[in-house]
C-alpha cells in the first residue's frame, strides 16, 4: 500500500480543498494519471498519481479542506508500468463576458474566502519548516560557546516574574510598536483610498467607501471594487422577491457547512453561556460631554490625522473603572485544587468587531498603559486590521474584557455574551438626542445605554453595579479622567 | 531541405548582413521594421509557416541550406522530448517532488532552433526555463531536476558543456554574458579574421519579455554595443511576464529597441524552428567575426503556466490561448515532415515511445537523487582551497561526529 499525501503544489501554500475525485476506491490508475482537483490559495491543480495500481482509499471527501501533508488517497501498487503523460483536462473556457480584462488579477481576497482558508497565505511566503529533530548527543560538543551553555539558566530566572503577569512581555512589544505609529501613519491607516472619480460614483450611489473592499495597490478602491459592490448589493435586494420557494420540504432547507469563524463564534459562545452564569445590567447615560469632548479632540493639533470617536472614551472610562473594581478584570480558572479567580494587574482589552471573516475579538494588550492619544492610534490600527483580515491569532489571545460597540447599526442596546476566559463584556449602543430632563426641564440631550454582562462567579451584583456606574460617571463627565 | 531550395546559395557566399546592413554600423534592419507589438503581423523572419510549407527569405534562407531530412527529424526528436520532458517535470511537482517547475511548452522552437545554432565553444547563458537549450548542449534530462528538488545550486558543471547554470534572479545572467563575452575578446584579441571565423567564440544571453524591462538588461546592451562584444541576445518573447502581457513592457516590437543601442535587431517567428536556426547562425558569425551584438526577439508564446505556482487562467483568456495552437512549433513540424514524405507514422510512434521511456528513466534517477551534506556546501564558497573554510570544515566534522548516528545508538545512549 503507498499512501500520497498533500504535497506543497504552489510555493508556500498550506492547505487545499478537495474539489472533486477522478477515481473511485477500486480504480485502477497509472503514474500520472490525474486522479484529483483541488484548489489552493492560488489555483485549481490536477494532480497526477505517482503511483500504479489500484485505488483502496480516498482519504477525504470533496468539499474538505486538508493541510498539507495530511494523507490524500491509498494506492495498492502494481508492477511499475511505463508512465503515461499527463494530460492536462480541459480548462473551463474563459472570455471577455464573464471575466474581467485579461491581465487584471482576480480579487485575491475571494479567492481565500471562497476555501474558508483563514490564514492561508496568497503569496509564496516561505513554506512551513519541517519539524525540528534532533539527534541525541554522545557527549559535549568540542566546541561550545559559553553564552549557548547559560541560556537555559536565564530562560528560568525570566520565567518567573513573566508568570506573574503572563503575556505581558510580548505584550509590551505590541505596545511599543503601537506608540511609534506617527499621526501621518494613523491618518494613511484610517482614509480610504480611492480616486477622486471612484469618490464620485460611491456618493452618487450612496455607497459607503468604508465598506469596500479595496483590491487596488495599498488596498485601493478601485471603480470595479464599487462596481462588483453595487452589484452585489443589487443581486441580496433583487434575490429577496425570490428567497421564498416552494417544492418539497427537503429542497427548501439550504443547507450551510458550520467552519472558519462561524464554528470558533459559536464554540466560543456556548461555552461561555453553559459555563457562566451571566447577569445583565443596563443604564441610560447622557453623553453629550462625552461627545463635546471628541469634538474637542478632533480640533486638537495632538490629534490632528487621528479617528477619534465615542468609542476612545468609552475604553478609557472601562480601564478606569477597572481599575477601581479590579475583580471584573479576572478570569475564573479551574485547578487540580479547586476552582481560583485570577485578578489581572494589567488590561488586555478586547474589542468585538464584525469582519468579512465574521466576529473576531482582538484586543489591546496593555492598554492600561496607553496615553488617549496611544490608544486611540491602537484602536484605530486594530479596527483596519480586522477589517483588512489582518488580525493575527496573537491579537485574540489573553483578552481580560471586552467592550462590544452594538450602537454602529442603530441599536440601542442588547445582552452581550462574555468572552470565555473573562469575566464581563461591556456593549456600548447607539448613541443619539433624546429628551433628557435637567433641572426640571425637558432638553435633547445625547444619550447613550450601556450594558454590561458579568460572570456571577466572580462579579456579584453590587460590585458590576459600581463598575458599571463608573463607566457610566465618565461617559457623562470626561473630566473626571484627570482625577 | 526539399528540391526546390538545392540551388540557395552557401551562407557564406549569401552573405545576408550585406544585403540588409550595408553598413556594420548602421544600426537595425531597415527593411524589417515589425509592426504592432502587440500582434504577430509585425514583420518578422519566417521560414516554415504554420501549415508546414517552407517560404523562402532572400537573407534568410541560405542559412539552413546544410538542413536535410535527418536533421529535420532530429529537431523534432529534439522538441518533442523536450516537451514531454516538461510535461514529467510538471507531474513530478505536483507529485510533490519538486519545490518547483517552470514549464515551456510552446517555446520548443526557439530554444532547440537557437541551441542547435551554437558551437559546442559558444558560451551559453540561459534563464531558468532553457530545457530544451540545455538539451541541445547535452546536459542530461534529469540533471535539470536537481536545482528544483532543492538539492543542488546548479546541476551540472557549466564548463563541460558550456552552459552556463540556471539563473533564478531575473535578467542576471545578462550582464554575466556581456561580461564574459568582453572577457572573450581580450583572450581572442590579435586574431585575424579568419581565424575569428574558424575558432571564434559567441555568447548567447537568454532572456525573456519581461526581463527586457530590467535594468540589467539595458547596462549589458550598453556595454556589448560600446565594446562590439561577440554576445547574441537571444529574447524569447512568450507574450507574458507571469501575469503582465507584453504590451505593457513595450510600446514598440522589443526587436526595435536594438535600434537605439545601436546595434541590429530581429524579429523571427520563435514557433517556428528553420527561421529561429537561421537567424541565429547569422548573428553568431557576425558575432564571432566582430561585428557585435544582435538582438533576435523569437515571437513566441507560453503554451502553459509561468511555472507551477501560477494560474493562467486568472489572467488571459481561452480565446488566446486556443488562437496560437495552430501556431504550435511542433504541429508545424510534424505537417512539413509527413507533407515533404521525410517521416511517417513509424517515426512519430519511436518519437513517442522513446519519450516515455526517457520520462520513465528522469523519474525514476530524479527520485533516486541522494540528498546532499551540508559538507558538501564547503566544496562552492571559493574557486581554491580557503584556510578558513578548511578549518570551518574540520569543525563541522568534529561537531557532526558528536552525534549519535543511529537510533539504536541513541537507545544505548539513552538508557546508559
Amino acid at each position: 500500500m503507498s499512501t500520497f499525501n498533500l504535497p506543497d503544489v504552489g510555493e508556500g501554500l498550506t492547505e487545499a480543498e478537495i474539489v472533486s475525485w477522478k477515481v473511485q476506491p477500486g480504480d485502477t490508475v497509472a503514474i500520472n494519471q490525474v486522479f484529483v482537483e483541488i484548489e489552493t490559495a492560488k489555483s485549481l491543480v490536477e494532480l497526477p498519481s505517482p503511483f500504479a495500481g489500484t485505488v483502496t482509499e480516498l482519504c477525504a471527501a470533496e468539499g474538505q479542506t486538508l493541510e498539507v501533508g495530511q494523507p490524500l488517497f491509498v494506492v495498492a501498487e502494481a508492477a511499475p508500468a511505463p508512465s503515461g503523460a499527463a494530460q492536462p483536462a480541459p480548462a473551463p473556457v474563459r472570455s471577455h463576458d464573464t471575466d474581467p480584462e485579461p491581465g487584471i488579477l482576480i480579487d485575491s481576497h475571494a479567492l481565500v474566502e471562497g476555501a474558508d482558508a483563514g490564514a492561508a497565505p496568497l503569496v509564496g511566503s516561505g513554506p512551513k519548516a519541517d519539524p525540528v529533530r534532533r539527534r541525541p548527543r554522545l557527549g559535549r560538543p568540542p566546541v561550545v560557546k559559553a553564552p549557548a551553555a547559560k541560556a537555559p539558566a536565564t530562560a528560568t530566572a525570566s520565567a518567573a516574574p513573566a508568570a506573574h503577569s503572563p503575556a505581558a512581555s510580548g505584550a509590551a512589544g505590541a505596545a511599543a510598536v503601537v506608540r511609534s505609529a506617527g499621526p501621518a501613519m494613523a491618518s494613511i491607516l484610517n482614509r480610504v483610498l480611492a480616486k477622486p472619480p471612484v469618490r464620485k460614483i460611491a456618493k452618487e450611489l450612496g455607497i459607503d467607501l468604508s465598506k469596500v473592499r479595496g483590491t487596488g495597490g495599498g488596498g485601493e478602491v478601485t471603480r470595479e471594487d464599487l462596481i462588483s459592490y453595487q452589484a452585489q448589493r443589487e443581486a441580496e435586494q433583487a434575490a429577496a422577491p425570490t428567497f421564498w420557494s416552494h417544492g418539497e420540504q427537503e429542497d427548501r432547507i439550504e443547507r450551510q457547512p458550520v467552519k472558519g469563524v462561524r464554528k470558533a463564534t459559536a464554540k466560543a459562545m456556548v461555552e461561555s453561556a453553559f459555563t457562566a452564569p451571566h447577569v445583565s445590567i443596563f443604564v441610560d447615560v447622557d453623553a453629550s460631554r462625552t461627545m463635546e469632548f471628541v469634538q474637542r479632540l478632533k480640533k486638537s493639533r495632538d490629534f490632528e490625522g487621528i479617528k477619534v470617536s465615542p468609542l476612545l472614551i468609552l475604553a478609557k472610562a472601562v480601564i478606569w473603572a477597572a481599575a477601581r473594581n479590579p475583580s471584573v478584570n479576572a478570569s475564573w480558572v479551574e485547578t487540580e485544587n479547586g476552582a481560583e479567580i485570577h485578578v489581572k494587574h494589567f488590561m488586555n482589552l478586547g474589542i468585538a468587531a464584525a469582519t468579512p471573516r465574521g466576529l473576531l475579538v482582538p484586543n489591546l494588550k496593555n492598554a492600561q498603559d496607553l496615553s488617549l492619544r496611544e490608544l486611540a492610534i491602537a484602536l484605530n490600527e486594530l479596527a483596519t486590521a480586522a477589517r483588512e483580515g489582518r488580525t493575527r491569532p496573537a491579537d485574540m489571545q489573553n483578552g481580560t474584557l471586552t467592550i462590544t460597540n452594538i450602537g454602529a447599526l442603530g441599536i440601542d442596546i442588547g445582552t452581550p455574551i462574555i468572552n470565555p476566559g473573562e469575566v464581563a463584556i461591556v456593549a456600548f449602543g447607539t448613541i443619539r438626542q433624546k429628551p433628557w430632563v435637567v433641572s426640571g426641564e425637558v432638553i435633547p440631550r445625547w444619550i447613550t445605554t450601556l450594558g454590561g454582562s458579568f460572570d456571577h462567579r466572580v462579579v456579584d451584583g453590587d460590585l458590576s453595579a459600581r463598575f458599571m456606574a463608573d463607566v457610566a460617571a465618565i461617559m457623562e463627565e470626561p473630566a473626571l479622567l484627570l482625577d | 531541405m526539399t528540391s526546390t531550395r538545392q540551388d540557395s546559395a552557401a551562407p557564406d557566399s549569401a552573405a545576408p548582413q550585406g544585403a540588409l546592413f550595408p553598413n556594420a554600423d548602421a544600426p537595425g534592419p531597415a527593411n524589417r521594421d515589425a509592426a504592432n507589438p502587440d500582434t504577430a503581423d509585425g514583420e518578422m523572419v519566417q521560414l516554415l509557416d504554420q501549415d508546414g510549407a517552407l517560404r523562402a527569405d532572400p537573407d534568410f534562407s541560405g542559412y539552413i541550406s546544410d538542413v536535410d531530412a535527418q536533421m529535420l527529424r532530429g529537431f523534432y526528436r529534439d522538441m518533442a522530448l523536450t516537451r514531454r520532458f516538461d510535461q514529467e517535470a510538471t507531474a513530478l511537482q505536483r507529485q510533490g517532488q519538486l519545490a518547483l517547475w517552470v514549464p515551456l511548452r510552446g517555446q520548443e522552437a526557439a530554444q532547440i532552433g537557437s541551441g542547435r545554432a551554437t558551437r559546442s565553444h559558444d558560451y551559453i547563458f540561459p534563464t531558468y526555463r532553457e530545457h530544451g537549450v540545455a538539451l541541445t548542449r547535452d546536459v542530461d534530462f534529469p540533471q535539470m531536476l536537481r536545482i528544483f528538488r532543492g538539492i543542488s545550486n546548479g546541476g551540472w558543471d557549466p564548463r563541460e558543456n558550456n552552459f552556463h547554470m540556471y539563473t533564478m534572479v531575473l535578467a542576471a545572467q545578462v550582464p554575466h554574458a556581456t561580461g564574459y563575452a568582453m572577457g572573450i575578446q581580450r583572450d581572442q584579441a590579435g586574431w585575424d579574421r579568419a581565424r575569428l571565423e574558424r575558432e571564434g567564440t559567441a555568447v548567447v544571453a537568454y532572456f525573456g519579455d519581461g526581463a527586457s524591462s530590467e535594468g540589467d538588461v539595458h547596462e549589458s546592451m550598453v556595454f556589448a554595443s560600446s565594446y562590439k562584444s561577440p554576445v547574441v541576445f537571444f529574447c524569447q518573447n512568450n507574450q507574458w511576464a507571469i501575469s503582465v502581457p507584453t504590451r505593457v513592457q513595450s510600446r514598440i516590437p522589443l526587436a526595435e529597441r536594438a535600434r537605439g543601442y545601436g546595434f541590429p535587431g530581429i524579429r523571427v517567428d520563435g514557433n517556428d524552428v528553420l527561421a529561429v536556426l537561421a537567424v541565429t547562425r547569422w548573428a553568431l558569425e557576425r558575432a564571432r567575426r566582430g561585428e557585435g551584438p544582435v538582438l533576435i526577439e523569437a515571437f513566441t508564446y507560453r503554451m502553459s503556466a509561468h511555472t507551477t505556482a501560477d494560474d493562467p487562467t486568472k489572467y488571459r483568456l481561452s480565446a488566446e490561448e486556443e488562437s496560437w495552437a495552430p501556431k504550435d512549433p511542433l504541429v508545424r513540424l510534424e505537417k512539413h515532415l509527413r507533407s515533404a514524405g521525410h517521416a511517417d507514422d513509424a517515426f512519430f510512434e519511436q518519437v513517442a515511445r522513446a519519450g516515455d521511456q526517457m520520462a520513465a528513466r528522469v523519474r525514476e534517477e530524479a527520485l533516486a537523487f541522494p540528498d546532499p551534506t551540508l559538507e558538501d556546501s564547503f566544496n562552492n564558497v571559493y574557486a581554491e582551497a580557503h584556510p578558513l573554510i578548511a578549518e570551518e570544515l574540520r569543525w563541522h566534522k568534529e561537531y557532526e561526529a558528536g552525534f549519535a548516528q543511529s537510533p539504536a545508538e541513541a537507545g544505548q545512549e539513552g538508557a546508559r
